[in-house]
């Protein structure tokens, strides 16, 4: 990466970051829902830890990985938002006036995503382990579960900046929230996928990679280190991640017509 | 294009037969040509929907055009856009800002992605948002501006990387006037001192009368006249004269007589106006004419010619009525096919 590049990659990952931080209708419900879920789910559904082959008597250690998820959802939100607001107020002009690359302006724009995946991640640990959670990986799989959690938030944030780029609004990029949420609960969100007995629901989660990505945050969570898990789930946040930029880079190149 | 003349290689700007055609919209360009010399302000005027943003947007290279060419300092719109945006700034419609940023950040981001060494940036910075009256509040969020100071700003940023040539599209439209003024004076001080080119798109006459040393008025597309101020009027050459009865029921024998001194031009709906075909002198036969018929008068009025005139002249319409039936065609197809906001 050329320092020009490296300049406007850091410059635009500033305004992201600011721009996350000074708004705290973004940072907030990001943090607040997920842990409201957390506190239902694991209070009603406990009881499931009792059935056989359940991998832990903890159900509140079992359902602590959702939140990640659902922090990495709203990371689609905020993403996308910003830069369909950059479009529709002509920002996204000023910008193309500049020598400003298209692959920097989309890393530039994700570096909120990490920052809100970083912060999310240490708060959804820390309030888990409070309220009894397990982490089975002790102390040094704290830095795994942040960098798996970030990952898979800027893989989601990049999806959301393609549908920003696509539809040019904010309503194009929180229509993708329903979408989202429907694939987050036909997954293994509240059971292990060896435990679902419906055949139809078994065989989408099994078909879901998010399934694979909770099965990633749950194994440090549980199980200790589980190499295996961890490389498909970073596996599967790598290859969305590389989806979103591919599909995010050709439709700014559709978006910015610049010559 | 054949040869490039010296006005392109500068920082001038030359355009033949651009046209800019939209798929589901108008003919929005349609075959313009112009040349703007170095150094020069250019007013670009027309109603709303005339044109005149898509022009900008094919001249600072965010909009390929469909036919034509243009050169701008020197180089072509399509095959070298990057080199004409190195050379130009442009505040587009509407002022594009972070409004969760501050003056000094937006400086900062715009002087970096221009690649402005470290070192330097701040310096630039501090100087430009001097210039343009923005040091006390450059530290405030942008959110929190008036129209002005965004408008302010955004010339600011514009000029971050000391462009050649300017590009202001409609830079004051909805400010107030001391506002207006400020920014006049900013820009023609550019022009004056800096050498700085500017291309200028406005729908207000004053605004094109004070500043601009010529002016191309646009119309569905083409270019309906060119010329300095001055010789647009002195084309026209024929004041108006304009009368309101005091009697309402005189109203259209006033009609009758005023059209004996020639063409009947708009006027308010109490009233009628006759562009004088012998000038200035013709205003005592007028009144004459009118008193012989009996016809008491409210208010009488004389208008020297304005741009105004020069476009109902060209167009058969006044500027301002034009604004509301040509709406926002204009912009809404732009923003379909380029992805503008």
């Amino acid at each position: 990466m050329s320092s020009g590049v490296r300049t406007q990659v850091g410059q635009l990952a500033r305004r992201s970051m600011l721009r996350t931080l000074r708004q705290p209708a973004q940072v907030v419900p990001a943090l607040v829902f997920p842990l409201l879920l957390l506190a239902v789910n694991s209070g009603g559904l406990k009881d499931a830890t009792n059935l056989p082959g359940f991998p832990t008597d903890s159900y509140l250690t079992f359902a602590l990985a959702v939140p990640f998820m659902q922090g990495a959802l709203f990371s689609v939100m905020n993403a996308g938002t910003d830069l369909a607001r950059d479009i529709e107020t002509g920002f996204l002009n000023r910008l193309a006036l500049t020598p400003l690359r298209g692959l920097a302006l989309l890393s530039g724009l994700l570096a909120g995503a990490v920052v809100l995946g970083v912060v999310q991640a240490i708060v959804y640990l820390a309030v888990g382990l409070i309220a009894g959670a397990e982490l089975a990986a002790g102390v040094g799989g704290i830095p795994v579960l942040v960098a798996l959690s970030v990952s898979i938030t800027v893989a989601f944030g990049s999806i959301g900046l393609f549908a920003a780029l696509r539809g040019g609004s904010g309503e194009a990029v929180q229509s993708l929230f329903p979408v989202f949420f429907v694939f987050l609960f036909l997954s293994s969100m509240a059971l292990p996928l060896e435990l679902i007995q419906a055949d139809w629901f078994k065989a989408i989660a099994t078909a879901n990679p998010i399934s694979y990505l909770l099965q990633a945050l749950r194994s440090l969570l549980i199980e200790g280190w589980d190499l295996g898990e961890l490389a498909l789930g970073f596996g599967i946040a790598l290859a969305l991640l590389a989806i979103g930029m591919w599909a995010a880079s050709a439709a700014l190149k559709t978006r910015l017509v610049r010559t | 294009m054949a040869a490039t003349s010296d006005t392109a290689q500068g920082n001038g700007i030359e355009v033949e037969a651009l046209v800019r055609e939209f798929k589901k919209g108008p003919r929005a360009v349609d075959g313009i040509d112009l040349r703007v010399e170095p150094g020069e302000i250019y007013g670009f005027l027309g109603p709303n929907g005339a044109g005149k943003s898509t022009t900008v947007l094919m001249l600072t290279t965010l909009l390929p055009p469909t036919a034509g060419t243009a050169r701008v300092a020197g180089f072509d719109i399509v095959s070298q856009g990057p080199q004409v945006r190195s050379a130009i700034g442009a505040a587009l419609q509407e002022a594009a800002l972070d409004p969760l940023l501050s003056g000094r950040e937006h400086m900062r981001l715009q002087t970096a992605l221009h690649g402005i060494a470290k070192d330097e940036r701040q310096t630039r910075s501090d100087e430009l948002l001097a210039r343009v009256g923005l040091s006390k509040a450059a530290d405030r969020k942008v959110g929190g501006y008036s129209g002005g100071m965004k408008r302010r700003l955004d010339l600011a940023l514009a000029l971050a990387h000391q462009p050649r040539i300017l590009f202001l599209d409609e830079p004051t439209t909805g400010l107030d006037i001391q506002s207006r003024t400020a920014l006049w004076e900013e820009v023609a001080r550019l022009a004056a001192e800096d050498g700085v080119t500017v291309f200028l798109t406005t729908q207000y006459l004053e605004e094109a009368d004070a500043l601009a040393n010529r002016v191309g008025i646009i119309d569905h597309g083409k270019i309906v006249a060119e010329g300095t101020p001055a010789a647009l009027k002195a084309e026209i050459g024929r004041p108006t004269v304009e009368a309101v009865p005091r009697e309402p029921g005189d109203h259209d024998r006033m009609v009758a007589v005023l059209g004996r001194f020639g063409e009947l031009a708009g006027a308010s709906p109490k009233g009628a106006a006759v562009r004088l075909e012998g000038g200035e002198s013709q205003l005592a036969e007028v009144v004459r004419a009118l008193d012989a018929d009996g016809i008491a008068i409210e208010h009488l009025q004389l208008h020297a010619p304005s741009l105004d005139d020069v476009f109902l002249t060209k167009t058969g319409r006044s500027l301002e009525g034009a604004e509301e039936a040509e709406a926002e065609a204009e912009d809404a197809a732009a923003e379909e096919e380029a992805g503008v906001a």
